[in-house]
């Protein structure tokens, strides 16, 4: 039997807007996959590259940053510069030969509940179809080889 | 400050790629402040380095420390219980940085991991310009505060050139022209008759002309 790849994926959602248009999917009852570990962060403008980085090193298959849309950052520009270091880190990763399609940075409301469970669902698809981390398997076989 | 930019990845990776220890080393400095080398560019480069070499299928050691001040030997020398546990010394500081470590450490290879760009001041968030071209004979005093050295495409003491138009250099339409600035200036100081005093030809032995510039403070000097 193959066994089907189910991707892990680090969502840092913003406290005003992603993290309570997840919380608005639930009451409605909208289903998303549960390959989306989220982190609340109180702005994602308080998202450094650093933590990006660090998820992708420690295994994760993707992450995305889902702040609020444009104009409405409770923080006034929070989202905007979060956007510029998603872009910063996607630059990053193109140089180290890793496929930058695994950051996007996504926009949405505290209402849109049904938008955030089609984000995780079109995301988990996406990084479904380009497979697991490469930084994954290479720990993964380490620790097979550390093992004997 | 000085200001940086990170060197390509790929010049940093070829660099490192021989040795499987490295001691990575930031500044808490200018560096830090244009943010090039200090504690989270450290970071950072850290990460991206495991990454490219895991993927490779190769594990390396990477061992991060941001000094103080890295042109500075009293700092540098905290590096010195690290050394035996480095095979190579990957600097984020700027180049006098670089080789206050390679003074130091004569035995260890050290890399830039930056390239040392210019002396600039910030202009705005995430935007530092050049200011001072550090010829160790300073006009300011006489241009209104602006300096034709660093800021006139051409270095001329007794300016605009033929090609200011707008307030703009010839070079670039984003170039501000340096002597419409120091106009401009002195007219907002009512200081315009100063325009038409000549500067004298500029004695360059104060700047590299001279060779390696040394300073010498006989009352500190130990």
């Amino acid at each position: 039997m193959t066994d089907i790849f189910e991707p892990e994926i680090v969502a840092f959602c913003c406290h005003y807007c992603a993290y309570t248009a997840a919380d608005m999917a639930g009451s409605k009852r909208i289903s998303y996959p549960p390959n989306v570990k989220i982190i609340r962060v109180p702005c994602t403008g308080k998202v450094d590259a650093i933590h990006i980085m660090k998820a992708l090193e420690k295994g994760a298959d993707g992450v995305y940053v889902a702040g609020c849309l444009e104009g409405d950052c409770h923080f006034k520009t929070g989202n905007l510069r979060a956007a510029q270091r998603v872009r910063r880190v996607k630059a990053l990763l193109e140089e180290i030969g890793f496929d930058s399609r695994r950051v996007e940075m996504i926009l949405m409301s505290a209402g849109m509940g049904e938008r955030f469970a089609q984000t995780a669902r079109e995301f988990t698809e996406k990084i479904r179809e380009l497979g697991p981390n490469p930084i994954r398997s290479a720990i993964q076989e380490q620790a097979r080889r550390a093992a004997g | 400050m000085i200001t940086a930019v990170r060197k390509p990845m790929e010049e940093i990776i070829a660099c490192v790629s021989p040795y499987d220890r490295i001691l990575l080393v930031g500044c808490n400095e200018c560096v830090s402040v244009c943010s090039a080398g200090g504690r989270k560019e450290v970071a950072l480069l850290s990460s991206a380095l495991q990454m490219h070499f895991l993927k490779q299928g190769k594990t390396i050691e990477i061992r991060e420390m941001t000094l103080e001040r890295q042109c500075d030997p009293e700092y540098v020398e905290e590096l010195v219980n690290y050394m035996d546990g480095a095979d190579a010394v990957l600097s984020m500081a700027c180049g006098c940085g670089v080789q206050t470590i390679a003074a130091r450490f004569r035995e260890k290879p050290v890399f830039p991991a930056v390239n040392t760009t210019f002396m600039g001041a910030s202009e705005r968030q995430g935007v530092w310009s050049e200011r001072c071209q550090g010829c160790g004979d300073c006009v300011l005093g006489i241009t209104g505060g602006i300096c034709p050295i660093a800021r006139c495409s051409k270095r001329l003491l007794n300016g605009p050139c033929g090609g200011s138009t707008k307030g703009k250099c010839e070079i670039d339409a984003n170039v501000d022209c340096a002597w419409q600035l120091i106009w401009d200036r002195l007219k907002a100081l009512g200081l315009e008759k100063r325009i038409e005093d000549v500067i004298e030809a500029k004695d360059w032995r104060t700047s590299r002309d001279g060779g390696p510039r040394k300073i010498v403070r006989e009352d500190l000097a130990s």
